[in-house]
């Protein structure tokens, strides 16, 4: 396994690179757009809320490789040409925006109510009150259930692979047919995973500690 | 537009995919319950011999891909003389991975039920394993089945993965179907519905436990239990 990682370390770290970058640009398109569904989950209008339910309900209730080959296979036939690249980040980014909406929401849920209607009192807008006062709070709350997002969407990357995009599962996949060393190779792609994950872990119980204190609901 | 009679014609590759899907789930799941039982056991168990490996292998099932475990098994394997058949390996890969997770909730869920109660309960003279089934296995169950439900629904997910090793499963069988008849809607979206009607029924019987469990609660020392539990949300 280390002989693997010595011999290959450039193509690993560059699919490991790849990994990052898709997983990492869909955990932030997906916070904005899970930010949105969130605001339009806890909305008052049912109109808003069914149709945020519905794409909500979607996207946690299936597989994801059934998503990302739904989405890679259906673009192209209603005309519009995306690379691999393309289609994986995308997939990732609806996926992850319905699982960030909901723990946004339960987030949101925990706010106490007073709070907000203090800050209309007050003559704070309503797109003011979520922006500085509810969502920087959110944030706080929901940040271990975040980190395990990240971690999911960094494990869920891996199946990308499958659309030969050619991040780290798909550089192992090629290395191990290469040497004939399918145990080592994969060994060496699961430390590597591992790895990051533990760092990303640490990362979070850290923020978690720095941020912790003065909130809302304690 | 959609085409019914697409999913009529090839109804058997569906419902094939559908029954390997359903058993292999069932078999990985049962694995899983029951390892990660055993995982939790040995964690929790009195002399700490096993806390620290059960925790890496915990690390480990959260921090890998369920893919990478199912190529290690499958074709990793083979190097080790380990040769397992598709849907073994299959089954051996989500029970394994799901173990690392149950483990953890069983773990949280014996470590939220209170000392002081089985102290009292020992001073009131209940023998250990008699607080052990009828205090402590309760209320952990209570605790346990939201999240476990959770999980299971996460592994029957997960298990479109086996498709990439070749087993016959709902997703492997929808992109043969693709393959075939190169419409792409039909086939996907068929299957998408019948993960989400598995998913479904899991949910629901997750929701009627949960209720069951929480409405049998006549004895008092449960009673006073109640109160601590919403302390912590």
């Amino acid at each position: 396994m280390l002989e693997i990682l010595f011999n290959h370390y450039p193509a690993l770290l560059r699919g490991l690179a790849t990994t990052l970058t898709v997983s990492l640009s869909a955990i932030a398109l997906g916070l904005m757009l899970g930010v949105l569904l969130a605001f339009g989950l806890t909305s008052r209008s049912r109109w808003l809320r069914w149709p945020c339910g519905l794409y909500r309900s979607f996207w946690r209730g299936t597989p994801i490789l059934l998503q990302l080959l739904l989405v890679y296979y259906l673009l192209p036939e209603t005309g519009i040409e995306v690379s691999p690249m393309s289609a994986a980040i995308l997939t990732l980014t609806l996926n992850t925006a319905a699982f960030q909406a909901e723990i946004f929401r339960s987030g949101i849920a925990h706010i106490p109510q007073g709070q907000v209607e203090a800050a209309r009192m007050a003559g704070i807008s309503r797109w003011q009150t979520r922006r500085c006062i509810v969502m920087p709070q959110v944030f706080r709350l929901t940040l271990p259930p975040l980190t395990n997002e990240v971690i999911t969407i960094l494990k869920n990357s891996s199946l990308i692979s499958v659309i030969a995009v050619t991040e780290l599962m798909r550089v192992s996949e090629q290395i191990a047919s290469r040497t004939f060393q399918p145990l080592e190779t994969y060994l060496a792609a699961a430390l590597l995973y591992l790895a990051v994950n533990l760092v990303l872990a640490r990362l979070s119980a850290y923020l978690e500690r720095r941020t912790a204190g003065g909130l809302a609901t304690e | 537009m959609f085409d019914f009679m697409l999913i009529y014609e090839m109804r058997g590759l569906i419902l094939q995919g559908l029954w390997n899907t359903v058993w292999i789930c069932f078999l990985g799941c049962l694995v899983a319950l029951s390892l990660g039982l055993a995982l939790a056991a040995l964690r929790l168990s009195n002399p700490r011999l096993f806390a620290w490996p059960v925790a890496c292998y915990v690390e480990t099932c959260r921090g890998v891909p369920l893919l990478v475990l199912l190529f290690l098994l499958y074709y990793g394997g083979p190097s080790i003389g380990l040769r397992l058949d598709a849907e073994i390996a299959g089954v051996t890969g989500i029970g394994l991975y799901g173990a690392g997770y149950f483990a953890e909730i069983y773990r949280s869920g014996f470590k939220a039920v209170s000392r002081g109660q089985l102290e009292v309960a020992r001073m009131l003279g209940i023998s250990r394993l008699q607080a052990l089934v009828r205090i402590q296995i309760p209320q952990m169950l209570r605790l346990i089945v939201p999240p476990g439900t959770n999980q299971l629904i996460i592994l029957v997910k997960e298990s479109a993965l086996i498709s990439i090793i070749s087993v016959d499963d709902l997703t492997k069988n929808a992109t043969t179907i693709v393959n075939q008849t190169f419409s792409v809607i039909e086939p996907y979206v068929t299957v998408a519905l019948l993960y989400w009607l598995i998913i479904e029924i899991i949910a629901r019987s997750g929701y009627r436990l949960e209720k069951r469990l929480a409405n049998r609660r006549p004895r008092p020392v449960t009673h006073t239990q109640g109160a601590s539990f919403h302390d912590h949300g």
